[in-house]
């Protein structure tokens, strides 16, 4: 692919500077969630001799391997500590890819709250989804009892997820380095290899201040659940381990015997990185998102080669489709290109969903919609019908959806581009990312003039001064409630990322995909023509 | 006519003569141990001949098998190379009574010099200058004196008086030694020059009455009367000095009858700057002929352009020498490279040499090869590095550079002291003496390398670790190396670098592995640059299960990766015994469940000829016994765990 690119242009560099300010502040974001519920308490935890979650999660996996973490940002916005008390991600151990869900201790020892159900459940979907064994690394009080209105119902399914999950021949792995009582003993309970930790672990329904209350037995936490109890007496420890790095190695050990074989193609061994450096995708979108710029920019900073076979590139030009490979895996390509669909690039979308289905290749969604066109000339065109049939495609497609939201993602065109409603595998939204039902500007003077409208036929005098007001506090509400830290928060999708690192975390997702079967559907939905 | 060699020895001095038999059209036959079975020289040989056993005393000593060895496979030709059978004057009979040729000075020229009293006598009468104190006449002023067994040789049966007091209690303690050493009680006393020199001349003589005299070496850097460095010319002799080491050389050679390659050892007293006595400066005295060829031949070699195995060969096939080479031109420079912690009482090193590559542009002469086992069982030296330049200065800057560039890894060994010394002033200078060596042997074995050059090692190390796992892993091995969508701490490789363990982190990301150590120019898993303030260092890397080797350009070590995990049931016990080297177990003292006290000998093994006696460390009784007598036992292997009181 040829570039139109200049490094050197002002524009870039605004952009880059622009970008890059942003990045700088996803990880003071980020930072937030790493602390997790701050010094002091990460400081008694490891005065305990015990390591933080994510230290757990470094001596889990593969020596120098990857590690894709999800919902860093979950409860983001929502008055909780960034990251909802748990780590979740994607880590290789003994060359398997396995869903890891650490608990994090340190905050409010690791107690569940509405966010972290939020996280795990997406965890238990993704692993589902893409058919991957799974390993918990236990150490929670249980559910934060105040709060228990928005936990206790829903949160019933996570063990419902695992025993699923072991009946789809999906082992699940829990090693227990703490706490792990109550409901939370099922989280070992309902596995199917369980490693505790000597001393450490404490695996009970009800502990000695509640069995003394029910029964009046006098008891201690060892003979309740202690780690030495399971493995000798009751049974529920399959593994008695020495201190937190011998769990994690017998936790290693057991992955290295489930004879895991990957349901997925293969990628090819040989391929070239994109000819075109990644770098710059920082001073090519600007974060000023009425600002259009061609997707084609970006594909040839994410595909092997910088290569990419545009389909039907002459109709539809607000939606760019074609063909690529992506870290040695094929990929079909629905990139926004002007913001605005209209029926032509909705036709053409659909068409191209049918064909990716028809060869069983994953569909990478590149995000910057404004929406389907609205005016009565579109409208009169068919303009629903069209983006119906999108959506259609989009609902019933059974190949792997990614979806990346490199700008705005607005209206119907979130669902057309495979939105989070809609289960792409795995959805990741840059930094400068906005995903609402449209621009802040939009709804704001939407709701003026319905609400002038109002006015107009009460025959009241419309107040312009209050309507000022008004615009001006709607907008700064949908802007801050459309930034992807707060979709992110919400886990509406499963990060926010730097531009830069799209490559490999798409090449990390489209292996991890590879270990279900990759099969597009011969079904549709009653296409309306 | 010979057509046909075996050479009765072992190492690189077979491998030399095979090189040049090779040159002439000749077969070679090696003879080997079991040890050694699989050893470059055996391969190299056109065919090869058993010698059951390891001892030298079972093999390589065994006269007797050599012989029906060069019988059965019809060798024309025996030869010694040296040390083991080389000065035996016996087995150079039984050889030429065979009705085969040995290529070597003859047996009774052997013999004249074997005896060191004998050899000074007829050296004596031969005008040679010897250096010798009659005991019974000796003063206070002739001492230290030096005390050897005739028979002794290579450092062995030497033992220095200080003062006459001592004298007679140290004459009656050699005599005893030296007839349960070499079976022959004779020995005879000199000043004891520590800082003397120590000056040879190579000898080449025919059947026909040519002498040639090849110059001289110094080989005046030695170890407990171990050569390490030696070169060709003897720097800083005064013409006249020279002129009588040659005349003292050919009278030596022509008191003797001597054919074949031979050297007169010759001290020449005092040095430059370090006059002791100004009547002994720069007088060369007697010490002894070698008659064989001698491990250091290589410098002569090259400043005089000759094959001395090949003029070996000719003169044993009767032929003659012609005229001699002119020389000597130029300077060379030989230093011998042993697997030896010279930091640790020079314990010989033994085991899996993994990496052994010495730079194009010098000669080495070596035993090994990458992958070559070296065993207790004989010399540890693994090689010799031999650099020629046209001046002294030049030999020796190309000879440290090669040591520098060499890659040698999996054993310690002597290459940090030997480049010590080639960079060190009074060695520049030529300024040398038998002294200098144990007078310089805390600089010489201080670390060679700085923290900071240790710690950029380590670092090239880990990377090209992490390369290589990320690269060959079953999945995502294109994905950048421990890439991290949120990086919450770095990565931390730890390594053992000898006793010490180090640890160095690093992260990963799409722009490639960093470090706060260095910058991270490339990492690949066997080559990683890193740059400090702008200077960019490439290192060299090998990666093994439990092992991982770095060359750099400041010099290499050898990683032992610190493993994350440890199975419980693999920690050794408290209070574990464990052999200190591989060895074989020559008794058990005690019986498990046996009460013992601290100090109680436990086991004793024998390694490299030497006992060693393994102690309880403390009270405590024999809980497991896992030795036996006569077992072979590995580095590390639980012989016996002691249980103290305290434990139980």
């Amino acid at each position: 692919m040829k570039t139109a690119v200049d490094p050197d242009s002002p524009g870039f560099a605004t952009n880059r500077d622009s970008m890059l300010e942003r990045v700088a502040d996803l990880a003071a974001q980020h930072a937030q969630a790493l602390a997790g519920g701050g010094e002091r308490y990460v400081q008694r935890h490891r005065e305990r001799g015990k390591l933080t979650a994510r230290e757990r999660i470094e001596l889990l996996i593969d020596p120098d391997s990857a590690f894709l973490e999800l919902s860093s940002l979950a409860g983001w916005g929502q008055g909780q500590t960034v990251g909802a008390s748990v780590v979740t991600g994607i880590g290789v151990v003994e060359g398997v890819e396995c869903m890891i869900v650490a608990n994090d201790p340190t905050v409010k020892g690791g107690a569940t709250n509405a966010f972290t159900i939020r996280k795990t459940q997406r965890a238990a979907q993704i692993a589902a989804e893409n058919r991957l064994p799974s390993i918990n690394l236990v150490e929670s009080a249980g559910a934060d009892l105040p709060n228990q209105k928005d936990i206790f119902i829903p949160g019933g399914r996570g063990f419902r997820d695992i025993t699923r999950s072991s009946a789809d021949r999906r082992p699940v792995v829990s090693l227990v380095f703490g706490n792990s009582t109550a409901g939370g003993a099922y989280v070992p309970g309902m596995s199917d290899y369980i490693v505790m930790v000597k001393e450490r672990a404490k695996v009970f329904l009800g502990g000695p201040p509640l069995v003394k209350m029910a029964t009046g037995e006098e008891s201690d936490d060892e003979s309740l659940g202690g780690a030495e109890m399971h493995s000798r007496i009751s049974g529920l420890s399959d593994y008695l381990a020495q201190d937190e790095q011998d769990a994690i190695r017998l936790g290693r050990q057991i992955i290295r015997r489930l004879n895991w074989r990957k349901r997925g193609p293969a990628a090819v061994a040989d391929y070239a990185e994109p000819a075109l450096d990644p770098e710059e995708l920082l001073g090519i979108v600007p974060t000023d998102l009425k600002i259009p710029f061609d997707p084609r920019e970006v594909i040839a900073r994410l595909v092997d080669g910088s290569e990419f076979d545009e389909f039907k590139p002459l109709y539809g030009s607000s939606l760019v489709t074609g063909f690529a490979q992506l870290h040695g895996r094929p990929i079909g390509i629905l990139a926004n290109a002007q913001g605005v669909l209209f029926s032509e690039e909705a036709q053409k979308g659909t068409q191209f969903i049918q064909l990716a289905n028809q060869i069983d290749t994953p569909l990478l969604f590149l995000h910057n919609t404004t929406g389907y066109m609205v005016g009565a000339e579109y409208e009169q065109g068919g303009i629903i019908k069209h983006g119906a049939q999108m959506i259609n495609a989009v609902s019933n497609s059974t190949v792997p959806h990614l979806s990346v939201v490199m700008g705005a993602s607005y209206g119907a065109g979130h669902y057309g581009m495979s939105g989070r409603a809609y289960d792409p595998r795995f959805m990741f939204s840059w930094v400068n990312a906005k995903s609402s039902v449209m621009g802040p500007q939009q709804l704001a003077g939407v709701i003026s003039i319905v609400a002038r409208g109002a006015a107009e036929a009460k025959g009241q005098p419309y107040d312009e001064e209050a309507d000022a007001q008004m615009r001006a506090m709607i907008e700064e509400q949908i802007e801050k409630e459309s930034l992807s830290y707060f979709t992110s928060g919400l886990v509406y999708d499963d990060g926010v990322i730097d531009p830069r690192d799209t490559r490999t975390i798409l090449g990390i997702c489209l292996s991890v995909i590879a270990n279900n079967e990759i099969k597009g559907t011969d079904g549709y939905g009653v296409f309306r023509l | 006519m010979i057509r046909s060699v075996l050479v009765a020895n072992r190492g690189e001095i077979a491998r030399r003569v095979f090189r040049t038999c090779r040159d002439l059209g000749i077969r070679t036959v090696a003879v080997h141990s079991d040890a050694d079975a699989a050893a470059p020289f055996v391969r190299e040989a056109d065919v090869a001949v058993h010698l059951p056993g390891n001892s030298a005393a079972e093999t390589y000593l065994r006269g007797d098998l050599v012989l029906a060895a060069a019988k059965s496979v019809g060798a024309d030709a025996i030869h010694p190379g040296y040390g083991f059978l080389s000065e035996n004057a016996e087995f150079a009979r039984s050889v030429i009574d065979a009705g085969l040729t040995w290529i070597g000075p003859s047996p009774e020229s052997i013999e004249a010099m074997g005896s060191k009293i004998r050899a000074k006598e007829l050296m004596a009468a031969a005008d040679v200058p010897i250096l010798e104190v009659d005991p019974a006449t000796a003063t206070a002023r002739d001492f230290p004196l030096l005390v050897k067994a005739s028979a002794g040789g290579g450092g062995r049966g030497m033992r220095v008086v200080e003062k006459p007091a001592d004298l007679d209690r140290e004459l009656a303690v050699a005599r005893s030694e030296a007839e349960s050493a070499f079976g022959d009680g004779t020995v005879f006393v000199e000043p004891y020059l520590p800082t003397a020199r120590h000056v040879e001349v190579q000898v080449m003589a025919d059947t026909h009455g040519t002498i040639w005299i090849l110059g001289d070496r110094d080989c005046s850097i030695q170890r407990r009367h171990q050569k390490v460095v030696e070169e060709a010319p003897a720097p800083n002799l005064s013409d006249a000095t020279r002129e009588a080491l040659h005349t003292a050389a050919r009278n030596a050679a022509k008191a003797v009858d001597y054919v074949g390659a031979g050297t007169v050892e010759f001290l020449v007293a005092s040095v430059p700057g370090q006059e002791r006595d100004s009547d002994l400066e720069q007088r060369p005295f007697f010490l002894e002929m070698n008659t064989r060829l001698q491990v250091e031949h290589p410098v002569t070699e090259q400043v005089f352009g000759v094959d001395l195995v090949a003029a070996q060969i000719t003169v044993a096939e009767g032929g003659e020498l012609g005229e001699a080479p002119s020389g000597p031109v130029g300077h060379s420079v030989e230093v011998r490279l042993y697997a030896e912690d010279a930091a640790d009482d020079w314990s010989p090193q033994t085991g899996l040499l993994r990496t052994f590559e010495v730079p194009d542009g010098v000669r080495s002469d070596s035993a090994v090869e990458s992958g070559s086992v070296v065993s207790h069982f004989y010399d540890p030296m693994i090689a010799k590095v031999v650099a020629y330049g046209a001046d002294r200065r030049t030999a020796i800057r190309k000879l440290d550079d090669a040591l520098r560039r060499t890659r040698l890894h999996g054993l310690v060994t002597n290459r940090d002291l030997l480049r010590a010394v080639l960079v060190d002033d009074a060695f520049v200078a030529g300024e040398v003496h038998t002294g200098l060596l144990p007078e310089r042997i805390d600089t010489w074995t201080a670390p060679a390398l700085t923290d900071d050059q240790v710690e950029r090692l380590v670092l090239a190390g880990a990377l090209a670790q992490a390369r290589l796992a990320s690269t060959t892993a079953r999945v995502q091995g294109r994905i950048p190396t421990a890439f991290r969508s949120v990086t919450s701490q770095p990565r931390v490789r730890r390594f053992l670098v000898g006793d010490d363990e180090v640890a160095v982190s690093y992260t990963g990301s799409i722009r490639g592995l960093a470090s706060d150590i260095a910058e991270v120019v490339s990492a690949e898993p066997d080559r990683v640059v890193l740059a400090v303030d702008g200077v960019s260092e490439t290192y060299d890397v090998t990666t093994g299960p439990d092992w991982v080797d770095v060359d750099g350009p400041h010099g290499s070590l050898d990683l032992v990766p610190v493993p994350t995990f440890v199975d419980p049931a693999d920690v050794v016990a408290e209070g574990s015994l464990l052999a200190p080297m591989p060895a074989s177990v020559t008794s058990v003292a005690v019986e498990a469940g046996q009460k013992v006290a601290k100090g109680d000998t436990i086991v004793v093994l024998e390694a490299m000829k030497m006992q060693h006696t393994i102690a309880a460390p403390a009270d405590g009784v024999v809980t497991e016994l896992a030795a036996t007598a006569g077992q072979q036992v590995e580095s590390g292997a639980v012989l016996a765990v002691i249980e103290t009181e305290e434990q139980s």
